[in-house]
């Protein structure tokens, strides 16, 4: 005899209307983010997909031939290429999947079809976390795990109401919650990447980079992102003191200037300094090597080394949120040798650039005056030449600095910063531009400074002979009030700044700081658990050298207790069998154990009955337990006292 | 190669799937008894799963771990609730109505929630032969299923072993449990159509009795009495009035008739025999003479009605040749 098809099984039940609405929604949920970044034709292709595929549910026609189906597939294929100029890499795939996901529900005609597109918008949801993964994405990601989750149950239960299967899906989903807690924490971690990734995978990340020119910073300062967030042990340094010290440009074209090549040297700790921090960093990725740390770094994170010129360099790029400790001290006695070799490089300057500087720098030499000399009068310079700071600096021509000093005299820190380095190499002092942050935010809620692109900050160090490096902020000299009150309170009232910084925002700021609290610890404790932090955690819980054969046998364990719970769980329901009917099996025991055994048959009337006229001397009692059950079960429903004399009379039952 | 080594030994099998023998009354699916294995869906999600977690590991997601571990957490909960779907339901079994043999006995067998919850989409296949139905059954409630097993010979047909499956709620694991309550349906033999025999002279006995309500010719309506046919009732009337009314129909025949297995050839086999009888039983009830049936060691005064054609059928459905 043929087996007639299994009734359950996915490859014969046909994908009902009510289980294509609910598949086509809830991959709609998940494809929305990435409608923002698709181009719109594809946006378009994709959703006209899935109203075609409803058309075709709708009519009953036959759903179209293979042969169209690859035909727009390939039709998209063409399209992203000829978007993109490639299939590969990060963006052309998420938003092939994404046309994909149409295609699949195009030739889904049963459960089988259905169950594949619905793990494919599982997929769809990880793509997003590529481009995000803050906490509004994970609420999202939970409306789109619940959706499909809901769309399956949907699918193995089509006769039940939508509203059951939504139960049904949230219970699965809460029940999923302990082991999900386990495995994301005692999963053993891996740092990737396992393979090469696509080109373009670390594209659109903001911060500094190796060149400034005029115009850099003041475009990275329009920027609310963050760059990092710095939590200190004990108290947090004042804001002049909050110099993040990131890349250090050496040579200067004229216009740019470029970090050039970096030695790295055996780190030596400084000595003495007026004050320590102990503190940690938790860093944006920004696809460089560079670690901020507040000058002056005193020790080195792991996987770090540091370069001649005081920058502390990761040994792979920072592609992912990178969480650091660190120690700073404020102003420690400094090296006061360096080779000649570095002093001449910070000397050079481009031959036929900027002569006006050139000859203004001659000119203060001619006395011969000291290094510090030449410094205090060009501190001087700027201090009483009327400069304006501004986000929106005027275009500059060929001869920047020139221009800078001279003519606009209107600027942002980059401006200041290499227009002092031309002047101090030209009067022969060696000088160098250093770039990142200065400043940050404290956020009186969980005092944690963050620091925003818009803290970025380029100031100058000169080599004064017998006191080595020192800093030099000409933005500070020209504007004091930038590096007091930080960025807001230096610019003139008119100007754009980001909406954060205004003042008249404080409300806004106060909401924004409690959120970004939540955010820091989001990003330490969900984004920033890496294989590091978890060997970390597993020592703090006295866990030590945990390798994977350890984490994975606790986790196992952790896994097998929680499923057996969750089974005692659900079966404890259903364990606890009837009180009445539990004292009446009780009662059948104890007349058993007299000979009288109830036949399968019998009721409770027939057989209370025949026991009674077996068991003469217990008639009363028998006959009322039987009274009193058939009332409670038969009757109007069991109440409590009943229950409760119906049990206490089957105890007290002695059989005569 | 495990299917033929378990055909092989059935007692490996009994042991291995809590194979029992029948039971009486109600059966409850214990957990013990409640099996489950993932389905090739399941297979498949497994497969999304470590796709998933590759590519978390790749590109250190760390929401794309949380997505990955809380699915996994899903497939375990879904496994539980899988075989809690099953896990404690009762089965109890309804009265199967007599047929003949070469139709399909009905088989009614009652899945009884025994839970709060409501226990959707499950399958009840009888295993021998491969009838099936899914219900869904409500929570605190019953759920009737109905299995068609044909019934090839006369006797008494047992239910069987029936399987309860179900894949809810995810579809990625299929739970299933056997349970073979002792149920049985009576198999009437199969009528052969032939014309009844001649009133013997030894069974006219009662021919004076006249005129004898028989089913021929409509008489006039009476007050309804209990062992009245349903088919006699007067249905148009008892809409028209309060009152239950019976159709009256005298009958021609005025004689009783034995169905008597001694008249019938000697040649002829046991099962065709048997198969005449029943032939004549249902022609006789039809044309309303009281009759008898004479089996060796079974005698059935004559009567006529519903119960008297069911006491012969049963009489000749369980005949056992000595």
């Amino acid at each position: 005899m043929k087996a007639p098809p299994h009734p359950l099984s996915p490859e014969v039940r046909p994908l009902t209307l009510r289980d294509l609405a609910w598949l086509t929604a809830s991959l709609a949920v998940v494809i929305a983010p990435h409608m923002l970044r698709a181009p719109w034709w594809l946006t378009l292709l994709t959703l006209c997909l899935y109203g075609w595929r409803f058309y075709f549910m709708l009519t009953r026609a036959p759903l179209p031939s293979r042969w169209l189906v690859v035909a727009v597939a390939f039709i998209g294929m063409l399209g992203v290429w000829m978007e993109y100029r490639t299939l590969f890499g990060r963006q052309p795939g998420v938003i092939l999947l994404m046309l994909f996901s149409g295609l699949k529900l195009l030739e889904s005609r049963h459960h089988r079809d259905g169950a594949v597109a619905a793990f494919l918008g599982y997929f769809l949801i990880v793509t997003n976390l590529l481009y995000t993964q803050s906490i509004p994405t994970a609420l999202a990601m939970c409306v789109g795990v619940f959706m499909i989750t809901a769309t399956l149950v949907g699918f193995s239960a089509p006769q039940r109401a939508p509203r059951a299967n939504l139960r049904t899906a949230a219970l699965l989903l809460a029940h999923a919650a302990p082991a999900a807690l386990a495995l994301f924490v005692l999963f053993p971690r891996v740092q990737g990447p396992l393979w090469g990734l696509p080109q373009d995978a670390y594209a659109g990340m903001t911060g500094l980079s190796e060149t400034m020119s005029p115009g850099t910073l003041s475009q990275l300062a329009l920027s609310d992102a963050i760059a990092f967030r710095a939590e200190f042990e004990g108290d947090s340094p004042p804001q002049p003191l909050r110099y993040w010290r990131g890349p250090v440009l050496w040579d200067f074209d004229g216009r740019t200037w470029t970090a050039g090549i970096g030695y790295l040297v055996g780190f030596q700790p400084p000595q003495d300094g007026r004050a320590t921090y102990h503190y940690s960093v938790v860093l944006e990725p920004h696809n460089h090597y560079w670690l901020f740390a507040l000058e002056t770094a005193a020790g080195l994170p792991e996987r770090s080394r540091m370069t001649q010129d005081g920058q502390v360099l990761s040994l792979s790029p920072v592609r992912n949120r990178l969480r650091y400790d660190m120690v700073s001290v404020i102003d420690p006695a400094r090296d006061p040798r360096e080779s000649r070799g570095t002093l001449g490089r910070a000397l050079r300057l481009p031959a036929d650039y900027n002569r006006r500087t050139l000859a203004l720098a001659a000119e203060w030499r001619a006395p011969g005056g000291t290094d510090v000399d030449l410094l205090n009068r060009g501190l001087a310079f700027l201090r009483q030449g009327r400069f304006t700071y501004t986000l929106e600096p005027p275009i500059l021509g060929a001869d920047s600095v020139d221009e800078f000093f001279f003519d606009t005299k209107a600027g942002f820190c980059e401006h200041f910063a290499s227009a002092f380095a031309v002047l101090m190499r030209a009067a022969g002092v060696p000088a160098r531009v250093v770039t990142g942050y200065q400043g940050g935010d404290l956020n009186p809620v969980d005092r944690i400074i963050t620091v925003r692109q818009s803290d970025a900050h380029a100031w100058t160090e000169v080599f004064l002979a017998g006191r080595g490096w020192v800093r030099i902020d000409p933005t500070a000299a020209a504007m004091p009030q930038r590096v007091d009150a930080g960025l807001a309170r230096a610019l003139p009232q008119n100007q754009a700044l980001p909406l954060l910084m205004r003042p008249q925002m404080e409300w806004l700021r106060s909401v924004r700081y409690r959120w970004e609290a939540v955010a820091h610890k989001w990003n330490v404790w969900v984004l920033g658990y890496n294989p590091e932090r978890q060997r970390e955690l597993m020592l703090s819980l006295g866990m030590r050298d945990a390798d994977w054969q350890k984490l994975t046998a606790v986790l196992f364990t952790f896994l097998g207790a929680m499923t057996i719970v969750l089974l005692a769980w659900s079966l404890r329901r259903l364990a606890r069998p009837d009180p009445v009917q539990k004292a009446w099996q009780a009662f059948c025991r104890k007349l058993a154990a007299r000979g009288v055994v109830r036949s399968p048959h019998e009721g409770p009337r027939d057989y209370s009955t025949r026991a009674a006229r077996a068991l003469p001397g217990s008639r009363r009692p028998i006959l009322r337990i039987a009274a009193l059950y058939i009332a409670l079960r038969y009757g109007g429903g069991a109440s409590k006292p009943g229950t409760a004399r119906l049990k206490r009379l089957v105890r007290q039952l002695e059989l005569a | 190669m495990i299917n033929a080594l378990l055909e092989k030994n059935p007692r490996l099998a009994n042991w291995l799937y809590g194979f029992t023998p029948p039971e009486q009354g109600t059966v409850t699916l214990v957990h013990r008894r409640v099996y489950i294995v993932p389905t090739q869906l399941g297979a498949l999600f497994v497969l999304t799963l470590t796709i998933l977690l590759v590519g978390s590991i790749n590109y250190s997601l760390s929401l794309g771990f949380a997505l990955t571990f809380l699915l996994a957490g899903m497939g375990i909960a879904g496994m539980v609730h899988t075989a809690r779907n099953l896990a404690r339901m009762a089965v109890s079994v309804g009265r199967a109505e007599p047929v003949f043999a070469g139709e399909a006995a009905q088989f009614r067998l009652y899945l009884d929630a025994r839970a709060g919850f409501d226990r959707p989409a499950i399958l009840a296949r009888h295993l021998r032969s491969r009838s099936q139905m899914v219900v869904d059954v409500p929570a605190a409630g019953l759920a009737e299923v109905v299995l068609a097993v044909p019934a090839p010979r006369r006797g008494w047909l047992p239910l069987g072993r029936v399987m309860l499956e179900t894949r809810f709620p995810l579809g990625i694991f299929r739970a299933w449990s056997y349970v073979e309550p002792a149920a049985r349906c009576l198999v009437y033999p199969r009528p052969e159509r032939s014309a009844l025999p001649a009133p013997a002279a030894e069974s006219a006995r009662g021919a004076l009795r006249s005129p004898t309500p028989g089913n021929d010719d409509y008489a006039g309506l009476r007050t309804y009495q209990l062992s009245d046919s349903p088919r006699h009732v007067a249905w148009k009337a008892v809409a028209r009035s309060e009152d239950m009314l019976t159709k009256q129909f005298t009958g021609e025949a005025s004689a009783e008739l034995w169905l008597d297995w001694a008249r019938l050839a000697p040649q002829l086999p046991l099962e065709q025999r048997l198969s005449r009888l029943a032939g004549w039983v249902l022609e006789a009830e039809r044309s309303g003479v009281h009759y008898g049936l004479r089996l060796p060691g079974v005698e059935i005064a004559p009567g006529r009605g519903d119960a008297q054609r069911a006491a012969c059928l049963q009489a000749l459905a369980l005949y056992e040749d000595r």
